[in-house]
């Protein structure tokens, strides 16, 4: 007999999760075609990949809103709250779980149950992404769509630039937490079980 | 909830975010409208201008007893007959703006240098309605002096242009260089800005102006507004970029603009010819510049940098390198980290 299975993701989280990863998904092809952009080999055609890049990062930004008053009005949001005390000994705990423990089969250090979610990793690099990382990348995508509220000259160069930079690079930040968000996903009671869970909001302890 | 207070609350991180954003916006957003409102303002009437500014001009004294009746919109004088003092408007195309010729590329000449000396006298002679006045060639031509501007090579690309060949010799250099205030700016502004509102003005001048297109032709013209709509970011691509980057082809790599105007239908349309790495822009709009600052520097994205941007145009050499190897440690990180999970 297994372990009782945790009601852990609600309905509107999930649906904020999936869409969220959809948005991204689009949002990470386009970006990447206008970057690269090159007249011999289109990857998505430039105006068309302008088009659905601003269109998805419109939507993005409204699902986000979701997900922040979602965790202001529900209890999700304590998951995301982090305790300073000893945080730093238990980041560690935990990486050294990742880069050691899981190999000689020893038991994660932070189970996950009903009051806590997230190991102090994830608790670390979700509130880096959803809460300084994603704001910055939809102010800078709305800036960069309505360029009227840029400063033309910032530090000695362009606003406009300056703003790019930020938003590229927090692109390129966010796709990597992706890689490797999916990855650990896989590290479940079985290598699909965390990919359910996300469907049916059911965690299954290992 | 004793431990309340040693909890970061990640909602504020983002309030936080908001508020410097906006803090930024609100510090830095202000002069820079400035210049473009003092260039797109309208002419106005001028009635009485204090020369003595213009007075270190060599022949600001001399060309005085031509500028006293054509500096201003109103002009006096005596009928020598009823001897009486008749005050009457000047035309409107024949007002010179002393502020503006005084800065324009022939502030040290002579009205008469270009116009017959027979002009001293007034009433002037009425033959002189048929004078022929000169082109940029016929002055600049040949001569070693403005070799570097290549007035030669313009020329034949101009003669190669829409507006060459659909008007053949109605189309003057002084259609579009205004022989009184015209100033080059590619190679003198202090920000490329500046030469876009500038030489953007020059085409609106007529594209821009039913009675001036009409100068040329009895169609009307087209409105700019509604044939540019799918342009996305239309004011932004009008602000950042002058209209001859897509509107006319570079045949040589001696001049700094091109002259060679094209007809509508051979205008850029594909976005990727700015918004790629080899962009068409560094090659005309970017020109002087990248020449500039490549030899200053020898790292021409600066100018991109510091000036303008274009998606897909601006890629830093070395954050991508460095983008390319984190996302090659994570892939091998990921890969690893599998193959010891598997094998455990």
């Amino acid at each position: 007999m297994t372990e009782e299975k945790i009601y852990l993701y609600q309905r509107w989280l999930r649906l904020w999760h999936a869409l969220n990863a959809l948005f991204c998904l689009f949002l990470i092809a386009t970006g990447i075609s206008m970057q690269f952009s090159n007249p011999k080999v289109p990857l998505i055609r430039f105006d068309i990949a302008v088009s659905i890049h601003n269109i998805f990062g419109i939507l993005l930004t409204i699902n986000y809103l979701l997900f922040f008053f979602g965790n202001i009005f529900t209890w999700n949001g304590k998951h995301y709250r982090i305790s300073v005390d000893g945080f730093y000994h238990r980041l560690l705990s935990q990486f050294r779980y990742y880069t050691r423990g899981i190999f000689k089969g020893e038991h994660p250090p932070f189970p996950v149950n009903k009051e806590l979610k997230f190991n102090p990793l994830q608790q670390f690099s979700y509130v880096i992404i959803m809460y300084i990382m994603v704001p910055i990348i939809a102010v800078t995508g709305l800036g960069l769509m309505y360029p009227d509220f840029i400063p033309t000259q910032l530090l000695g160069i362009s606003g406009l630039h300056l703003t790019d930079l930020f938003h590229v690079i927090v692109g390129f930040i966010i796709s990597i937490f992706m890689f490797v968000h999916i990855y650990f996903c896989t590290i479940g009671k079985t290598p699909v079980s965390n990919f359910k869970s996300i469907v049916d909001g059911y965690h299954e302890p290992h | 909830m004793d431990t309340f207070k040693s909890k970061l609350r990640p909602s504020w991180v983002v309030v936080a975010i908001l508020i410097i954003t906006i803090f930024i916006i609100v510090l830095t957003r202000s002069s820079e409208t400035v210049i473009e409102e003092k260039l797109q303002e309208p002419v106005k009437s001028i009635v009485k201008t204090d020369t003595s500014s213009f007075s270190k001009h060599k022949n600001a004294a001399e060309n005085e007893n031509c500028l006293k009746c054509h500096g201003q919109s109103k002009y006096t004088y005596e009928n020598a007959e009823s001897g009486k003092s008749i005050t009457k408007l000047m035309y409107a195309e024949l007002i010179i703006d002393r502020a503006l010729f005084y800065e324009s590329n022939h502030r040290e000449f002579k009205c008469t240098d270009c116009h017959s000396e027979d002009y001293v006298t007034f009433p002037h002679p009425g033959n002189l309605r048929m004078e022929t006045k000169a082109n940029c060639i016929d002055c600049h031509g040949g001569d070693e002096q403005y070799a570097k501007f290549h007035f030669e090579n313009i020329d034949t690309e101009f003669q190669e242009s829409v507006h060459s060949a659909k008007h053949s010799e109605d189309f003057t250099c002084w259609m579009c260089h205004n022989a009184h205030t015209y100033k080059i700016t590619a190679r003198t502004s202090e920000n490329i800005k500046q030469t876009i509102t500038y030489d953007n003005a020059i085409c609106l001048e007529c594209h821009g102006n039913l009675t001036k297109y009409q100068l040329l032709t009895d169609k009307q013209n087209p409105n700019l507004i509604v044939k540019h709509e799918w342009l996305p970011n239309q004011v932004l691509h009008f602000q950042s970029v002058r209209c001859i980057e897509c509107h006319t082809k570079k045949m040589d790599d001696s001049t700094l603009v091109a002259h060679n105007i094209l007809p509508k239908t051979k205008a850029v349309k594909n976005c990727t010819e700015c918004h790629s790495s080899n962009s068409i822009l560094m090659a005309a709009l970017y020109k002087y510049q990248v020449k500039e600052v490549r030899s200053a520097r020898g790292f021409f994205s600066s100018i991109f940098a510091s000036e303008s941007y274009a998606i897909g145009a601006n890629r830093n050499f070395y954050l991508n390198m460095i983008s390319i190897v984190i996302f090659g440690f994570v892939i091998i990180g990921i890969a690893i980290h599998t193959v010891l999970r598997i094998l455990k």
